[in-house]
């Protein structure tokens, strides 16, 4: 079953050297008149002012923080509800209650996030 | 020839294809944009280059080669580059497991008109979905520049917190078929059985969360003109600069393939198998079927961007995590517990 992701790799592959010839093309085909003014970095016109690899606002930390706990719950979803259809009745209500209590687990955890304000933005 | 050279040619020849008609898709997009924001605006739009502007993605790409790549003396050199690269790449390889038609009988072969029929084909597609946050990450920080950065953490943030919902609502979808592939999934929306009908809900989210990973208004919050100037491309110009808008709208198409496989019954049209019509013919009027399909989701996607505002970006934020993702769970339940007693 492997090789059915050879195609995978090809083109993958093809849209790398894609990739990688339109990025070095300007710099052959197009003309090179650097001045310090132009290699600077853009802050509308001003002197920029310190660099921009800086701290920032914690909030995106969160957000990530949070996005790969569900993420990882919701990869987990999936296995199960590929095989939900394909269940006989008695095994598919059992998955069904399976499936809920992880929902459930799944949904205290956002709810606890929610009054935490660890969704809140101002 | 040996049977593996002739598959791996079948191969080539079906990327070679899609690539092409992606990327001609993709410039014909952008002046479908620029002329259908014209005539939304009461303007008259490109109509110079060619008749009524047709060659105007052309001149575009041939002037956007020609321009000097600068790279800002402070940005990192190697990510700076890095980052449109994984953009593009992410946009055109996602097509790879996407069904363009049925079965086809070519020179006496039987030709699947999908390029990779792998198993996992919905997973696929959200892996890559990741990547790309990447790309646009990784360019805001390179620029090392305010607006870039900006850009970039908004991206990233909007990105995945919509990629939740997403993951969410395809689970409907995967409930009702039963496989992860993607040509089971169109075999299972046969006649009128569109995911479209039995899944409203996961269908709205998931357009909904389209919107926001291909960064579209009324989501396009990374690159807000407003107030970020150029959002994570600020520093970036010509043909790298150029990558970024490209694989925007490759995403764009893509994405509205995706949605018109797993909602819109893929390449199906109902019952057309049971007409009668010659094979060929048959499956000449799926690929169409499909063509028509992704053209009018790529035309609902530019229709949305010139008639709605943008959000504010708290607003943003509480529509994913606190109205989607709610939404995207219930619809999960409610569909497991009436195939349940559907059974």
């Amino acid at each position: 079953m492997l090789e059915g992701y050879i195609p995978i790799f090809i083109i993958i592959f093809i849209s790398a050297a894609f990739a990688f010839l339109n990025i070095n093309l300007s710099s052959l085909l197009g003309p090179n008149r650097p001045n310090k003014e132009k290699l600077s970095t853009y802050e509308s016109g001003m002197e920029p002012i310190g660099t921009a690899h800086d701290r920032f606002s914690i909030k995106y930390y969160m957000v990530a923080v949070s996005f790969i706990v569900f993420d990882i719950e919701v990869v987990f979803l999936y296995p199960w509800a590929v095989s939900f259809l394909n269940f006989p009745k008695p095994e598919m209500i059992y998955s069904f209650v399976i499936g809920l209590i992880f929902i459930v687990v799944l949904a205290v955890g956002l709810i606890y996030e929610y009054k935490k304000g660890v969704l809140k933005w101002d | 020839m040996p049977e593996w050279l002739i598959e791996l040619l079948i191969t080539f020849a079906k990327i070679a294809v899609v690539h092409g008609v992606l990327l001609t898709a993709v410039a014909y997009t952008v002046y479908l944009e620029r002329r259908v924001s014209a005539f939304i605006q009461n303007r008259i739009g490109p109509n110079r280059v060619g008749p009524e502007g047709l060659l105007q993605p052309l001149a575009d790409v041939i002037k956007l080669l020609m321009k000097e790549d600068i790279v800002p003396e402070r940005a990192n050199r190697f990510v700076h580059a890095l980052a449109p690269g994984i953009s593009i790449i992410v946009a055109l390889s996602t097509i790879a497991v996407v069904p363009f038609g049925d079965t086809i009988e070519l020179f006496g072969r039987q030709i699947k008109l999908q390029i990779a029929d792998v198993n996992v084909g919905i997973l696929y597609i959200f892996a890559l979905l990741s990547l790309g946050v990447y790309g646009i990450t990784l360019s805001g920080w390179a620029s090392n520049s305010k607006y870039s950065l900006l850009g970039g953490l908004r991206s990233s943030a909007q990105m995945i917190s919509y990629e939740l919902s997403m993951g969410l609502s395809v689970i409907g979808v995967i409930i009702i078929s039963g496989t992860l592939q993607l040509d089971e999934i169109v075999y299972a929306q046969y006649g009128w059985k569109w995911n479209i009908i039995l899944q409203p809900v996961g269908f709205i989210i998931f357009l909904v969360a389209s919107f926001a990973e291909t960064n579209r208004l009324p989501f396009d919050l990374p690159e807000a003109e407003q107030e970020l100037v150029g959002g994570y491309h600020t520093e970036y110009s010509s043909m790298k600069f150029a990558l970024f808008f490209l694989a925007e709208y490759a995403a764009i198409i893509v994405s509205s393939a995706v949605i018109a496989t797993l909602y819109l019954g893929g390449w199906q049209f109902p019952y057309l198998q049971d007409f009668g019509l010659p094979q060929i013919v048959t499956s000449i009027l799926q690929v169409l079927t499909f063509s028509v399909k992704v053209v009018a989701l790529v035309f609902f996607f530019i229709w949305i961007r010139w008639t709605i505002p943008r959000f504010r970006y708290d607003q943003l934020m509480d529509l994913g995590w606190k109205v989607m993702l709610p939404i995207a769970l219930a619809n999960l339940l409610v569909t497991a517990l009436v195939v349940l007693l559907l059974k």
